[in-house]
């Protein structure tokens, strides 16, 4: 087969440059300054930064409120992930048995994913506000039983509810197209031999989307980890008391409130190995169990 | 081993039926081929006995226990699939043994099991592979392990042999037939290959748009189709079809151009006045200088089978084949004369399609 090609390479060059001037503004060019920060030190006043080396990992792998927030982000994580893993698999797969009405259904799942993460916190704000609506009701019933602003719990468990929900439309459809690509015969021929719904599900359907699978979960693992900002932000502000100061957010935090721009630029390299030791760790060690068809 | 029953059985999608009221009585140890074109509804048949649809109407008995509403694995039936329906992430002996994995039998009894039905299809040294790594043969196969080892009362197979290429075709039917003859189980197989019907039935069951044209011994169904429908769809190559009226007097059929093909007096009696398909398998034609056959034919081409060779000839605005193992040579745009053999003419009515009478016309070549 023959490849196209351009004889003038300078049209080439016109075509790929917005792609390239958009990954150079928006990742390769803050990543090198991140870098920059992480190993200098800004002085007080301005007037240009000095060299310290890993003086700024030190003090933050030294600073233990630094491994409360890697914890914090840990659980947050795992969490929400299983959370919205779990949801949506559940959800698809009873929009894959085309009960009556799927097809209005399956839309209206979809539509969460588009709104904005600090939209999603702020209505979720509302919906576990102690002082307001259902959950000031449950507090008439049960006198200080839940209170977010004050129990460190709560408030994880609400940040992880709010950041699963947003998940769960973009993992459901993701799981709606695995099941749907399962050919219906090998769900026949599982009946034939005996199979109920149930276990057809664990024999038959749920390993033929473990590729489905795989993929949802490094994505969910990635995007907890790094794109839970707007809900924290708007819902928490990262407390009571840190529970809920995860990574991305600590980084904001010490960044752009405390002003250490060293110290949040060596956190957020920090936060990027991390990611790619994770999403390594899960390709080498998850993706072997995988069966690909 | 049971006997299957089928009766007034009808399936709808919505506004459309599809199947209309089927009658079909299978006994015990049959091998029963149905055979019509695909949208005949003949899979969505065989998808209802298996409780793979429900039945819109009608019922169906398997060992004479009505099973409309029973679920698939409680009517006792094996399917295999056209496209084999293969566990993908399962070991060929994971997918032999699962049925009987579901059903609870502890892991020795089922891997002896495995292995002896394994062995009786070939299939012991691939037991350890997955489909993806099997040729169509050895998947083809697998499938039918996986149904032998339920010891099923009855076998359903769905096209199970289009998938495969045509040398292997034959070959996997005649397998199928061997292991029907060791099991006997009471078989319905679907096809819309008329070869695969004739070869492998003990009975077949021709299906045209949703009705049942004609039940009967392979032999039988081509020496005495039912239908025009029947008749042109059993036999290669097809039977020729030509319009005529019948009369009485002289007893014949008389074609469009004024020849005619003689009948015996008591059917055209019989049949005096009526428009009629006239249908003639090729190997039942000859040719014959012009002029001294039952009616001429400008011949158009021919196709060579080896054995024998297959002549296309024009009468009027049809095509008509005759098939000869003599292989006489014609020249294209030549009328010959076409000679209709003794005792092989079927009557059609020209309005219903269904057949006019049985064999037994004898026929004479029209004075010249």
């Amino acid at each position: 087969m023959r490849r196209a090609y351009y004889k003038n390479n300078w049209i080439a060059a016109l075509l790929v440059a917005p792609q390239l001037i958009i990954v150079f503004t928006f990742f390769y060019f803050p990543t090198a300054q991140a870098l920059y920060w992480a190993f200098t030190l800004e002085q007080p006043w301005g007037g240009g930064n000095t060299w310290v080396g890993f003086d700024n990992f030190k003090a933050i792998l030294g600073d233990s409120l630094y491994w409360a927030s890697i914890w914090v982000s840990i659980v947050y994580a795992i969490g929400s992930t299983t959370l919205a893993v779990g949801m949506a698999l559940t959800l698809a797969i009873f929009a894959d048995r085309q009960l009556s009405g799927y097809k209005v259904y399956k839309i209206g799942m979809i539509w969460p994913y588009a709104i904005a993460a600090p939209a999603v916190g702020l209505a979720f704000r509302f919906i576990f506000s102690p002082g307001a609506g259902i959950m000031m009701f449950v507090n008439q019933m049960f006198p200080e039983i839940w209170n977010p602003v004050e129990n460190g719990n709560q408030a994880m468990a609400m940040v992880i509810i709010a950041g699963a929900w947003k998940q769960v439309a973009y993992n459901f459809i993701f799981f709606l197209a695995g099941l749907q690509s399962i050919p219906r015969s090998l769900i026949e021929a599982g009946a034939m031999d005996g199979a109920r719904v149930l276990r057809r599900m664990r024999d038959i359907q749920l390993p033929l989307l473990a590729p489905t699978f795989f993929f949802v979960l490094v994505i969910n693992i990635t995007d907890s980890f790094t794109d839970s900002f707007g809900i924290v932000d708007t819902m928490t502000a990262g407390g009571p008391s840190r529970a809920t100061n995860l990574m991305v957010y600590k980084i904001f935090n010490d960044g752009f409130q405390g002003l250490d721009y060293s110290g949040a630029a060596a956190q957020s390299i920090i936060l990027m190995l991390l990611v790619i030791a994770l999403t390594f760790v899960q390709f080498r060690y998850i993706e072997r169990k995988v069966h690909y068809t | 081993m049971a006997n299957i029953s089928i009766k007034q059985v009808r399936k709808s999608y919505a506004n459309s039926e599809v199947v209309h009221g089927v009658n079909l009585e299978v006994s015990t140890g049959e091998f029963i081929v149905i055979l019509g074109p695909s949208g005949c509804g003949k899979s969505t048949l065989l998808r209802m006995i298996a409780g793979l649809e429900s039945v819109t109407a009608g019922t169906i008995l398997i060992d004479d226990k009505p099973v409309n509403d029973l679920e698939p694995h409680e009517r006792g039936c094996a399917m295999v699939f056209q496209n084999y329906a293969l566990y993908p992430h399962m070991t060929v002996a994971e997918n032999i043994g699962y049925a009987l994995k579901v059903a609870g039998l502890p892991k020795m009894e089922r891997a002896t099991k495995v292995s002896s039905v394994a062995a009786s299809v070939g299939l012991t040294e691939f037991l350890d592979r997955r489909p993806g790594q099997l040729s169509g043969g050895q998947r083809q196969r697998v499938a039918m392990a996986r149904a032998i080892i339920r010891e099923p009362k009855v076998f359903l197979f769905d096209e199970p042999l289009s998938n495969l290429d045509a040398k292997l075709r034959v070959q996997m039917r005649q397998e199928i037939r061997r292991i029907h003859n060791r099991i006997r189980a009471t078989s319905i197989f679907v096809t819309h290959d008329q070869q695969e019907g004739m070869t492998l039935a003990d009975r077949l069951v021709v299906m045209n748009k949703g009705v049942i044209e004609q039940i009967g011994a392979p032999e039988d169904v081509y020496h005495h189709p039912a239908s025009i429908y029947v008749a042109g769809f059993i036999g290669s190559p097809a039977m020729n079809f030509l319009s005529g009226q019948i009369s009485a007097t002289p007893a014949a059929a008389m074609l469009a151009n004024g020849e005619r093909i003689t009948l015996p007096a008591h059917v055209a009696a019989a049949h005096d006045g009526k428009l009629a398909q006239i249908g003639i398998r090729p190997e039942a034609l000859s040719i014959v200088p012009a002029g001294s056959g039952s009616f001429d034919a400008v011949f158009d081409f021919a196709e060579e089978l080896g054995n024998a060779r297959l002549y296309h000839f024009r009468f009027e605005d049809l095509t008509v084949s005759v098939l000869s193992a003599d292989k006489p040579k014609v020249k294209a745009g030549v009328p010959m004369g076409i000679k209709v053999a003794m005792d092989a003419v079927h009557l059609f009515d020209a309005e219903t399609g269904k057949r006019l009478l049985a064999r037994g016309i004898v026929l004479e070549p029209v004075p010249a």
